[in-house]
């Protein structure tokens, strides 16, 4: 075993635990906080793929803004006791057990019967600036249409959360 | 030795935990966790392939990009509905949401 697999399972291990926590946790605010544990292992795993500007977007965007964002709304919605903010369904728990389970089987017995024939290339390209290329080339409308969507999500944000003025 | 599967793998459970999430948990903010869970696997998934079966340009890398976009707008604007409908019903559980059910 070498360097690189103790590092990816490493990774992946505190990006599951993570994960299996957010689940897990009955008081909201931990699972928020395992939430970015989460968000933080799979940062590490775009490291780990030679992803360098999406693991620092991961972390900026993901561990940072959106995990701030969703615990500021979190304490702006706490309506009872903390401990029992994050309870499972009583029946659904196990269908969604299952569901999960299933899922998990059949996706994972079909990844493993099928064949890859792609080999890492250690490329060394310039990575970050083929994604420059290709957002201000090719994808270029995909860009700025993801450019209005923010706009557009920020205004109905505010709008949503403050409510609208009745006429 | 950790190859391309062993991301494809990793992946899938990262999915199927937030399949669990987002089916059992009653509480609005964590659904929406639940289903950052799995477009973080997605992304996962996109970079995986970027990596070993996509090398020669990094279209993978944007695609993953964009998804945290919008993953971003989705958050602000579903935590806004949250917000918006606390205010109305002063709950956050999912069960007490049924206004449009008869």
């Amino acid at each position: 075993m070498n360097m690189n697999d103790a590092v990816f399972i490493i990774l992946g291990f505190i990006t599951l635990l993570g994960a299996v926590g957010v689940v897990s946790f009955t008081n909201i605010v931990h699972a928020a906080l395992s939430l970015v544990m989460s968000f933080l292992g799979v940062a590490g795993l775009y490291f780990q793929l030679q992803a360098e500007f999406l693991g620092l977007v991961q972390i900026m965007v993901y561990a940072g803004a959106i995990s701030v964002l969703i615990i500021f709304a979190i304490m702006l919605v706490m309506d009872r006791d903390p401990d029992q903010t994050n309870v499972s369904h009583k029946v659904n728990r196990w269908w969604g057990g299952l569901i999960a389970l299933l899922f998990a089987a059949f996706i994972g017995f079909a990844i493993r019967e099928s064949h890859f024939t792609g080999q890492a290339a250690s490329t060394g390209a310039d990575r970050l600036g083929q994604i420059a290329e290709l957002v201000l080339g090719n994808y270029v409308i995909a860009f700025e249409v993801a450019a209005i969507l923010l706009l557009v999500a920020v205004v109905g944000a505010i709008i949503l959360a403050k409510g609208a003025k009745e006429q | 030795m950790i190859g391309f599967q062993h991301y494809l793998l990793l992946a899938t459970f990262l999915f199927a935990v937030g399949i669990y999430g987002v089916l059992t948990k009653r509480n609005a903010v964590a659904v929406l966790m639940s289903i950052e869970l799995m477009l973080n696997s997605v992304n996962l998934n996109f970079v995986a392939i970027n990596r070993y079966l996509v090398t020669d340009h990094a279209v993978g890398q944007l695609f993953a990009l964009i998804v945290i976009v919008v993953a971003a707008a989705e958050v602000a604007v579903g935590l806004a509905l949250i917000i918006s409908i606390f205010r109305q019903r002063k709950s956050v559980n999912l069960n007490d949401f049924n206004l449009l059910k008869w």
